[in-house]
């Protein structure tokens, strides 16, 4: 068993922040991740990073855009803390070295993004988080911190007091992918989870093939509730053959949608009079469909993206790395034709419940980043707000866990505060399809009652998951991952996208559900101890079967049009029944859903929920 | 064979391949050269797409190299023939992921962003270092062949020790490190846009070791540094914002006997490079600092 203060999960941006910040509080840190840190797709962001940093703007603005871009389901503390804190975060890259776009007087240069009222957002071409994921890994080798790369984390031991409130995190279990050993990494302080979004819960996605929602998956079976899971942002502009992102820096720069008929449908048919394209993002990918579906795409699938009249030296100097990915994976040189684009799945505004110090509701866990929801998004994230709060709440998260006083946190966690219980019309029973045994090993069984010596806790979460990989490897003969992945992604493809409605919102569940029915008899082919990709596939493939049926739930909850959530049944927001959280808990394997008030009260002000229009 | 796979008793690092050597080219012209081939690269995509698509036998057949040290039947490197059904604008990697979740799910790989940020899928295709997502089938000759990294140990199938390419990168202190900060709240350091440009080609690495791979002399001699950790050090030798002790002391680390003028300037990695870092122009630049950096303590 390894044992360090501080255990952070994952080594994109917001767990290198993490890490980099326990180690200066003087914690003894160290990072495991499935990937060596420099493949996290914090590294895929292209965009940028907003913050109040010139005259004429400030945290206060950055702060409305952002409550307005929630559609007033974020939450006050969270998002002054993000705007707050984001300035001197970002000039801190800049002091370690990032390589952002410059202005003329040598200082970092700003552009404008969806949804905001300033240009503020920095960048470094159209290359921001691969930037910044390599200047802070660079920081992170300088201080020596220890990483365990290509080390899968699987469960986390927790311990089992009856209200996830009272239990405690005292580390996690991880498979070293390389030698097949299982190993317990004890946390002594604290376990800071940042393992990045959902989007393989989808077959269209911006999202890498690694982002799987383990993270979430893994906190929710111990006991901590995943908040506001229904509102996936869907990117308007991904190439539609692979998905691949075309950053809204293109849009940000001048860059114009057309329809098949050479329209520019964001003013001419109505969408967005005053901002267009740059419109927030759920604006626009609504606005793209709509097109498409009432037969003014092109090829009926997409829509058009034209940069062309920016000319080349502008898109060279701050969009090049567009034209490379237009060229590589669309076939298309945006710099002679426009490229295609449709929407595609991109980031997820829900996760982890936290607090704006990212701590969960279990004592000693931590969440940060894309996995986590404090929550800042609400119903709709705004571009160029993902990166900032990787290092804004990375940087606390870490902070928090090596023992810092950042102050009791406004935000309450868990059934703590006020909430109420909630139902939902679902066609099958969520949850664990039969009592969990050691076949489908449930993650989520911990310890005996009673234990409260961390070593013994981690020793029983790794006989656990040494007998969920052992009745994983043993079965001979059954279903493989693969096609019980592609199955889920195909059902939340088609049933749970911009356009949601009930009855295919149920056909997701059912799906959902048999999904579940025949991991029970999934089995892992390879037999071998060595880089057994195809055993972390099947692990990974029972944390997007939870992912996918907590968004589904959610979704066919929510009664109302709001954010990135739209329903065909309920057309618009409405604030007297649904301005609260989304909350699902785990329940040892009966999940229970249940509602917490949006907190609209920031320091100096409440955010009046106004009509969103762009 | 290229590929190196380990011995079980033996602890030689022996490579009994040594590729043809490139001859010189001015990087000039090198550029040229290179901006020709692709523009008849893609005419060529172009043709060999429309044959593919008029041909009724779509499928593309793929020989993966297939090595497990402790799987019976593996353990002996061996190739394995894949037919995968072709469609347009299908990658390398695309057909990998196919084989791998309909035929064979030990088939082993690393990827994952699918669009060459990530680094992981830096394979030997057709006989060169190229990135499995970045390269499209209809540009290759069938069948095609995909081995692990040349000089690189083989762990599984098409995985490769890195820690050897890791310790390299992290040898040249590969960290800003600025002698002074600007005083006052929110003051950040003033970078003129030409010397960002300077930088920009460099700090695109994305650590994916295709360079390392191709390279002929860090094939022969495991300390040279290699392409990617001395383009690392470029970065920052050049960063106008970089530190002068910080900068001087990398500068003693690229000059030492396995430092930058192990370099041959046979091009092999800029030719290799997935993000066309000129990293042999980036060799030779440091070249030229190691000598002005002598002359100054003469």
């Amino acid at each position: 068993m390894y044992e360090h203060d501080v255990i952070v999960v994952g080594a994109g941006g917001a767990g290198l922040r993490a890490a980099i910040a326990a180690q200066e509080e003087g914690a003894d840190v160290a990072i495991v991740s499935k990937l060596h840190p420099v493949r996290s797709h914090t590294g895929a962001a292209e965009g940028g990073i907003n913050a109040a940093l010139r005259e004429g703007d400030s945290w206060q603005d950055h702060a409305y855009d952002t409550m307005k871009g929630s559609d007033y389901l974020g939450d006050a503390p969270a998002i002054e803390t993000l705007c707050q804190d984001s300035p001197e975060e970002v000039i801190q890259l800049e002091h370690w070295g990032m390589a952002f776009s410059r202005d003329d007087d040598g200082r970092v240069s700003q552009r404008p993004f969806g949804g905001l009222s300033f240009p503020r957002t920095t960048y470094a071409g159209a290359e921001t988080g691969h930037q910044l994921l390599h200047t802070m890994y660079e920081q992170l080798v300088k201080r020596g911190v220890t990483v365990y790369d290509e080390w899968y984390v699987s469960d986390l031991a927790v311990t089992d007091e009856s209200r996830p409130e009272d239990r405690t995190c005292h580390g996690v279990v991880a498979y070293d992918i390389q030698t097949g050993e299982l190993s317990g990494f004890r946390a002594t302080e604290g376990v800071v989870l940042a393992t990045g979004g959902p989007g393989q819960v989808f077959d269209h996605t911006t999202n890498a093939v690694a982002n799987t929602g383990d993270g979430v998956a893994m906190a929710y079976r111990a006991g901590v509730p995943m908040e506001d899971m229904e509102f996936i942002q869907f990117h308007p502009t991904t190439l539609p053959s692979t998905g691949v992102l075309i950053t809204e820096g293109v849009r940000g720069e001048g860059g114009i949608l057309y329809n098949a008929d050479g329209e520019r449908f964001m003013f001419e048919h109505g969408y967005a009079n005053n901002d267009g394209e740059l419109a927030s993002r759920d604006v626009v990918s609504r606005a793209e469909l709509t097109e498409v579906n009432e037969g003014r795409g092109i090829d009926d699938e997409y829509v058009h993206l034209d940069m062309r009249h920016l000319g080349e030296n502008r898109i060279v100097d701050r969009l090049e790395n567009i034209v490379h990915l237009s060229k590589d994976f669309e076939g298309v040189n945006p710099l002679e034709e426009p490229m295609p684009v449709k929407p595609g799945q991109h980031y997820a505004m829900g996760g982890i419940e936290t607090d704006e110090n990212g701590e969960t509701c279990v004592g000693g866990l931590y969440a940060a980043g894309e996995c986590a929801c404090a929550s800042v998004h609400g119903s709709n994230r705004l571009g160029g707000n993902a990166l900032p709060e990787l290092i804004v709440f990375g940087k606390r998260a870490g902070q928090h866990a090596a023992g810092k006083d950042l102050g009791a946190a406004e935000i309450e966690t868990g059934q703590r505060g006020e909430y109420e219980l909630g139902e939902v019309d679902a066609p099958v029973e969520p949850g664990e399809v039969e009592p969990a045994g050691d076949a489908v090993a449930d993650g989520g069984v911990a310890a005996d009652a009673g234990t409260v010596d961390g070593h013994d806790v981690v020793e029983r979460a790794i006989e656990r998951e040494r007998r969920r990989i052992r009745a994983l490897m043993d079965r001979e003969e059954g279903v493989q991952h693969a096609e019980i992945r592609s199955d889920v992604q195909e059902t939340m493809t088609r049933n749970v996208n911009v356009f949601r409605e009930e009855e295919g919102l149920k056909r997701a569940l059912e799906d959902i559900a048999e999904a579940r029915e025949r991991y029970g008899d999934v089995f892992v082919k390879d037999p071998s101890r060595t880089f057994n990709t195809d055993l972390i596939q099947t692990i990974e493939t029972r944390n997007i079967l939870d992912l996918a049926e907590a968004i589904t739930l959610g979704a066919l909850a929510r009664k109302e049009f709001r954010g990135a959530h739209w329903r065909a049944e309920a057309q618009e927001r409405d604030d007297d029944e649904w301005l609260k959280h989304t909350m699902l808990s785990w329940n040892d394997g009966s999940p229970e859903l249940w509602y917490k008030p949006v907190i609209l009260e920031g320091e100096n002000k409440t955010y009046e929920p106004k009509i969103r229009s762009y | 064979m290229s590929t190196h796979v380990p011995e079980p008793d033996t602890e030689t690092e022996e490579e009994t391949t040594v590729e043809q050597e490139e001859p010189l080219a001015p990087a000039r012209e090198e550029r040229l050269r290179e901006k020709g081939e692709a523009r008849a690269d893609r005419e060529e995509r172009e043709r060999v797409d429309a044959e593919k698509r008029a041909s009724d036998d779509d499928t593309v057949r793929l020989k993966v190299f297939r090595f497990d040290p402790e799987v019976e039947g593996k353990q002996e490197p061996r190739f394995d023939d894949f037919h995968v059904p072709f469609e347009q604008g299908m990658t390398v990697l695309d057909a990998l992921i196919h084989a791998r979740d309909t035929f064979d799910s030990s088939l082993t790989f690393r990827h994952s962003c699918r669009q060459a940020i990530c680094g992981s899928d830096a394979f030997f295709i057709n006989g060169r270092q190229r990135l499995g997502c970045k390269t499209q089938l209809s540009d290759l000759e069938e069948p095609v062949r995909v081995e692990p990294l040349p000089h690189a140990e083989v762990e599984k199938d098409l995985v490769v020790d890195m820690e050897h390419f890791y310790e390299q990168m992290e040898s040249i202190e590969p960290y800003f490190d600025a002698d002074e900060l600007p005083d006052g709240e929110l003051e950040e350091q003033r970078q003129t846009r030409e010397n960002r440009e300077k930088v920009k080609m460099s700090t695109r690495c994305i650590w994916c070791a295709a360079c390392m791979s191709s390279c002929n002399i860090a094939a022969g001699n495991n300390d040279y540094l290699g392409p990617a950790a001395i383009n690392k050090a470029y970065r920052f030798a050049m960063d106008e914002r970089e530190g002068e002790s910080r900068k001087q002391h990398r500068l003693n680390v690229l000059e030492q006997e396995n430092g930058v003028w192990r370099c041959q300037t046979q091009f092999s990695c800029t030719e290799v490079c997935p993000k066309d870092i000129p990293l042999t122009e980036h060799i030779q630049e440091l070249k030229r600092e190691a000598v002005k950096n002598n002359l100054k303590f003469w």
